[in-house]
């Protein structure tokens, strides 16, 4: 187990192997379907968002205000994260992202983006919606919740060590498209 | 109907937050074979750990709380208007209580609803029977299994795949590789053979009704879920994709009649987040058996 702690540089993203599991300690924003197809759009950030050496979180949550007043995430796991594959490689690019998390891996434009400018993508496991809401220490703000609706917001959240696997690295590597093809083959034999 | 209401709530309740005996019995035998040391057993873990979370807090074992899709049996001259407004009051509240996300869009402007509510949501399917009792299942169905689904027209060409029990064999197979890793596997799939385009999807979803350990009754399709069961277990496709031995849970599978010209096979995943849950009204409408 490697414990990942922000800040997140581009010699630590680089030291990540496929098969990793990975603790991640730090600030990450969720960012979905909208947010993504936004950006790609030419879209801008709040400033308060700063995605620079950063980690996006294909999530949406379910989050309520508790009787305080204060934002309370009551299930945060992964979204599928192929849906993003038109857009992802750029935003790479674009802000210097450092990490991705999200479920089910992505393309051959994500992969190559990651090898280029220095980020990874890790998996975390989907469904485990409470296992990774305890590990949301706190939501340290809301952005673009109007114009996008709750779970397609970008919410800002400190984590703990929140469990991941890196099934792509910045080496080319990518435990998807491993499976792939060896199931494929499997799947020859038995057809 | 206040009564009903409640009942609802607490079954949107515990349909979100427990996952239901027949499906966690399944996630521990593949806890147990999975090999020790591998990223497929840590997945199974905090899956098994999820499973506890979600129960112990009464919170949403899965953050995308799916499609709402009920399924009532009900006796003849039951107020059907009155059981749908029950189901949308109680469909609201679960929503301002967290158990449900707000998770209704409007297509064409992009708006969420922010209750559940809207055109298609929730959906009810409505059923008589001659007895008297109230059934009401529940599924809550994610985006990210429902995206995995997929209907093949035999013949189909790219597999080879007739218009006959082998040639339906071969597509089941080939919907379950392409779901890998992104339908939130160890899944289980529900198959209709057959039907219009959305009969046969409809009767794939109602498959998820069945639980996990009873056998078809019809001696072909039950061959045919364990042929498919075993065959994409040897796949190594895994929990979540990342290899391994458990990539299906279950396998359910029913056949409807077709037109001549027409050969549907229609396939549902579900994830190992199987949200599915059903009690049994008396009378009175209060809830006299939980059914899973």
């Amino acid at each position: 187990m490697i414990k990942l702690i922000a800040p997140f540089t581009e010699e630590k993203i680089r030291s990540l192997k496929v098969g990793d599991e990975v603790l991640i300690t730090g600030t990450v924003f969720t960012g979905r379907d909208a947010v993504h197809k936004y950006l790609h759009e030419g879209g801008k950030l709040p400033p308060e968002v700063n995605l620079h050496n950063g980690i996006i979180y294909h999530c949406g949550p379910v989050v309520i205000k508790d009787e305080k007043g204060e934002w309370k995430v009551m299930a945060a796991g992964p979204t599928t994260s192929i849906r993003e594959e038109p857009y992802q490689a750029q935003i790479i690019k674009e802000y210097s992202l450092r990490g991705i998390i999200g479920k089910g891996g992505m393309g051959e434009r994500t992969l190559e983006a990651c090898r280029q400018y220095g980020c990874v993508y890790f998996h975390a496991v989907g469904g485990a919606a409470q296992v990774l809401a305890e590990c949301i220490k706190k939501v340290k703000g809301v952005y673009m919740m109007d114009k996008f609706g709750a779970p397609e917001a970008i919410w800002e959240f400190e984590v703990e060590d929140f469990p991941v696997v890196v099934t792509m690295d910045s080496h080319g590597r990518s435990l998807h498209k491993e499976i792939y093809e060896l199931s494929a083959q499997e799947l020859a034999k038995r057809l | 109907m206040g009564n009903l209401k409640d009942s609802l709530v607490e079954l949107i309740r515990r349909t979100s937050a427990e996952i239901p005996e027949d499906v966690y019995k399944a996630i521990l035998s593949a806890l147990e074979q999975e090999k020790k040391g591998t990223i497929a057993e840590s997945a199974l873990k905090i899956i098994n750990q999820n499973i506890a979370l979600a129960k112990q807090r009464s919170q949403p074992i899965c953050q995308d709380t799916g499609s709402i899709l009920f399924y009532v049996d009900c006796p003849k001259c039951f107020d059907q208007i009155e059981f749908e407004e029950a189901a949308k009051a109680a469909v609201k509240e679960a929503t301002e209580k967290g158990y449900l996300r707000q998770n209704s869009v409007d297509s064409i402007t992009g708006k969420n609803s922010g209750t559940n509510l809207g055109p298609g949501s929730p959906v009810l399917h409505f059923h008589q029977h001659r007895s008297p009792d109230v059934v009401v299942r529940l599924i809550l169905k994610g985006g990210g299994c429902e995206n995995v689904g997929a209907q093949y027209s035999l013949p189909y060409e790219k597999l080879n795949a007739n218009r006959d029990l082998k040639g339906c064999r071969k597509v089941i197979l080939d919907a379950v590789f392409q779901a890998q890793g992104k339908g939130c596997g160890p899944g289980v799939i529900g198959v209709c053979i057959g039907g219009d385009r959305a009969t046969g999807y409809e009767a794939s979803k109602r498959q998820l009704l069945r639980k996990l350990d009873d056998r078809n009754p019809i001696k072909e399709l039950d061959d045919l879920e364990q042929d498919i069961l075993k065959t994409a277990n040897e796949l190594g496709i895994g929990p979540m994709g990342f290899g391994g031995k458990t990539t299906l849970l279950g396998v359910k599978i029913c056949a409807l009649n077709r037109v001549p010209a027409s050969f549907f096979v229609s396939i549902s995943y579900m994830c190992w987040a199987f949200r599915r849950q059903g009690f049994v009204l008396d009378e009175n409408l209060n809830i006299k058996q939980w059914l899973y």
